[in-house]
């Protein structure tokens, strides 16, 4: 008895201390979020994939009618649809690419020691935490050219680059890329900061030119990073709605999602607005599918 | 103990919302919600219904959202038979989906009992409450009246030097326009780039109703016509030599606006007249109470206001801005609704809206020499509201809002193809969505 005494008291049962099991605590986060997902996300994504089948309108109290694909067939070999889908590309190119090289240029400078790099970095990303809405507003008075600074310091003087139809998406397509370039200078300067040190000695002591160190080094190591931030920029782009319709109404910056918003909620045109967003959905999944394809090839590397 | 806690805390939580939906709740009873547009008369109207809180004890706001999402707020609201609202303040393009759909209590009964037919004025009637057009049922009580109208540098125009040059050149005296013809020979006039002044102010908007406004506008004043509303009938009506020629005179008045007046509604036009930019400036009445106060216009002293001038041919017109005040079908409080609505069409509650800034309806309060003077806009707003015509009112007026919009701004802004070309291909859009709503089989 006496040596049972002298045996530190036996440590509680974790079980017990832990009042709730792994599997109930995994429930506990797991559940809501998914029914959260399904009534919210999935729920309406098998409803609006019905809509899009019928003639329904929102608006309107009559009954709806089953037209089969007619909604689909119809948008598709509608011209002014296509016309949406070839400023939408024209869109996604310029501002994804602009947003990959000034991002990533941003990086590579900022991938050195200097001082204040803390506040510059914090500085640089700074606009993308704005909401899109109020960079809209003030970039439309950034190019007014009557009282905006842009067309002051560029020389434009009284030419609209917001008022030309030509000239009007790239305004938009600008106006993304200063919003957006920090995200993509995030992702890579997380690459580029990943790259190992000895690489880059062992290419100094073999005396590797620049270009040679960059493109056999810097870009492989990076690249997989890169391509996740370009399927990120593609993907949001091909769905911007709220920078360009806050910052233009031309007929030449009407993406294809200001489409949809106009035939969903202003023509309250439900059926084909869900037939729509349907056939935006299946372009957006299938080029993220290429680019992922891509990217496990570059990881297998 | 941490899962019965979790389990008290959750069952607890439960408890309170459900409590929070199902428990009589007294005093939202007594409330009411009514739904406007995020601009200075909403914020007048709030003033004004305190007083029918100290009244009656029923508790009045007034919910706003911005201009652009207004339209959207409120059918995604009605078309889920939402009973958020109570009332809403409507533009008048909404009486016809808002009475064919059900969304509106049809007012024609109170309308009768208080005789408002002969207080307030006929054009307001018929804009903000009566649909269809002439058939005595009525769906609102006009709320703010509203029209488009001018406001003009005064000290431009009448400064000596402009003055001589101006006769010189056009061979008449310059002064507020006579007719479209004059108002577009002072726009040419003070439409100095090097200077940087411009002959006007135009709306240019087409996200919703302000270019179509516009443009309606001077298409009307030329003797052309936006179809005819009973028949549906388009071919002819709307693509008619006089209708061609008005376009023709919005875009060639577009040549004098301020450069980038590419997306330009209420407050771009207020801005060019207190930036100094143009000589006159197309805006609603609602928005001219900022051009007269010093405090939001450097220039407030020397900013006038006209009515629409007439076309070359007689033909007076203004755009038709504004809204009335429905009863939500589908508000639980319609009683409450009504005596709010008893209590705003009193003379007394209509001369206050008056004095608060709100543009009242009320033809006593309208004529009254007393209003006609109180601002440098008033007797304007009077003639102009007199001259009134509207857009479609039809249940499909955004799809037709939306088609036009598509066809004149490429027009008006670009300079892409013609007048007549694009009046054509809107009376070939507009046929086909009144085709699609069977419009021509009565």
């Amino acid at each position: 008895m006496s040596t049972l005494s002298t045996q530190p008291p036996a440590p509680p049962r974790r079980t017990a201390n832990r009042g709730i099991s792994d599997l109930a605590l995994r429930n506990l986060f797991i559940i809501p979020t998914v029914a959260f997902l399904i009534v919210f996300n999935i729920f309406p994504l098998i409803y609006s994939l019905g809509y899009s089948f019928t003639d329904f309108a929102a608006n309107q109290n009559r009954p709806w009618q089953f037209v089969g694909i007619q909604n689909y067939r119809e948008l598709l070999a509608d011209e002014q649809i296509w016309t949406n889908f070839v400023i939408t590309a024209k869109y996604v190119i310029v501002s994804v690419a602009g947003q990959m090289l000034v991002g990533f240029g941003l990086a590579m400078l900022l991938n050195r020691a200097f001082a204040f790099k803390g506040l510059v970095t914090t500085l640089l990303m700074l606009p993308m935490m704005m909401s899109a809405a109020v960079v809209g507003l003030f970039w439309q008075l950034l190019y007014s050219p009557s009282w905006g600074p842009i067309n002051y310091i560029v020389g434009l003087g009284d030419f609209g680059l917001l008022s030309d139809a030509d000239t009007a998406l790239y305004a938009v397509a600008i106006t993304d890329i200063w919003m957006w370039s920090p995200f993509v200078m995030l992702l890579s300067l997380a690459g580029l900061s990943a790259v190992p040190k000895h690489l880059y000695e062992a290419a100094a002591i073999d005396r590797a030119s620049g270009w040679y160190t960059f493109t056999r080094i810097t870009l492989p190591l990076v690249s997989p990073l890169l391509l996740i931030a370009l399927i990120f920029r593609t993907m949001e782009a091909f769905k911007t709605f709220d920078l360009a319709y806050v910052l233009s109404v031309q007929p030449t910056t009407e993406l294809i999602s200001i489409k949809l918003y106009r035939l969903a909620f202003q023509q309250w045109d439900t059926g084909r607005s869900c037939a729509l967003a349907y056939i935006v959905l299946i372009m957006v999944l299938a080029i993220t599918n290429i680019y992922v394809k891509y990217l496990n090839k570059v990881k297998e590397r | 103990m941490l899962r019965r806690h979790f389990l008290f805390t959750t069952a607890g939580a439960a408890l309170a919302l459900s409590g929070a939906f199902t428990a009589p709740v007294s005093a939202a009873d007594q409330e009411l919600n009514i739904f406007w547009a995020e601009w200075d008369p909403a914020n007048y109207l709030q003033e004004l219904v305190n007083d029918f809180t100290k009244e009656s004890g029923i508790k009045v706001t007034v919910s706003t959202t911005p201009w652009s999402d207004f339209q959207t707020k409120t059918f995604a609201e009605l078309n889920a038979k939402g009973d958020s609202y109570d009332l809403i303040v409507g533009d008048s393009q909404w009486l016809g989906v808002g009475s064919e759909q059900g969304h509106w209590v049809d007012l024609t009964d109170f309308f009768t009992k208080h005789d408002l037919k002969n207080k307030f004025l006929p054009a307001t009637i018929s804009g903000y409450a009566e649909y269809p057009a002439g058939s005595n049922k009525f769906w609102a009580i006009p709320l703010e009246g509203d029209v488009n109208g001018w406001a003009y540098r005064k000290d431009w125009f009448e400064d000596p030097k402009e003055m001589t040059a101006f006769k010189a050149k056009y061979g008449y005296d310059l002064g507020v326009p006579k007719d479209q013809k004059q108002l577009r020979d002072i726009a040419e006039f003070f439409n100095r780039p090097d200077q940087k002044r411009y002959g006007v102010a135009l709306y240019t908007d087409n996200s919703y109703d302000a270019m179509a406004m516009g443009v309606e506008q001077t298409i009307f004043t030329s003797g052309g016509s936006l179809g005819d509303y009973a028949s549906y009938k388009v071919d002819g009506v709307v693509n008619s030599k006089e209708s061609v020629a008005g376009l023709q005179a919005y875009h060639d008045l577009f040549k004098f606006t301020p450069p980038g007046w590419n997306k330009a509604f209420f407050a771009e036009n207020n801005q060019a007249i207190t930036e100094g930019l143009a000589a006159m400036s197309m805006n609603f009445f609602a928005f001219f109470p900022a051009l007269a106060n010093p405090k939001t216009n450097p220039h407030a002293a020397a900013t006038g206001f006209f009515a629409n001038p007439p076309g070359v041919g007689g033909a007076k017109f203004a755009a038709l801005g504004g809204q009335g005040v429905s009863v939500v079908s589908y508000s639980k409080k319609q009683d409450l609704a009504m005596k709010f609505l008893e209590w705003f069409v009193k003379d007394e509650t209509q001369k206050k809206w008056a004095n608060l800034g709100g543009y009242t309806c009320s033809k006593a309060v309208l004529t009254s020499p007393e209003f006609l003077k109180a601002t440098p806009y008033n007797q304007a707003f009077y003639d102009s509201m007199s001259i009134v015509r509207d857009f479609w009112a039809t249940p499909e007026y955004a799809e037709l809002l939306d088609q036009l919009n598509k066809r004149i701004y490429p027009f008006v802004i670009s300079d892409k193809g013609t007048a007549q070309e694009v009046l054509d291909s809107v009376v070939k859009d507009w046929t086909a969505t009144f085709n699609k709503y069977n419009r021509y089989k009565k």
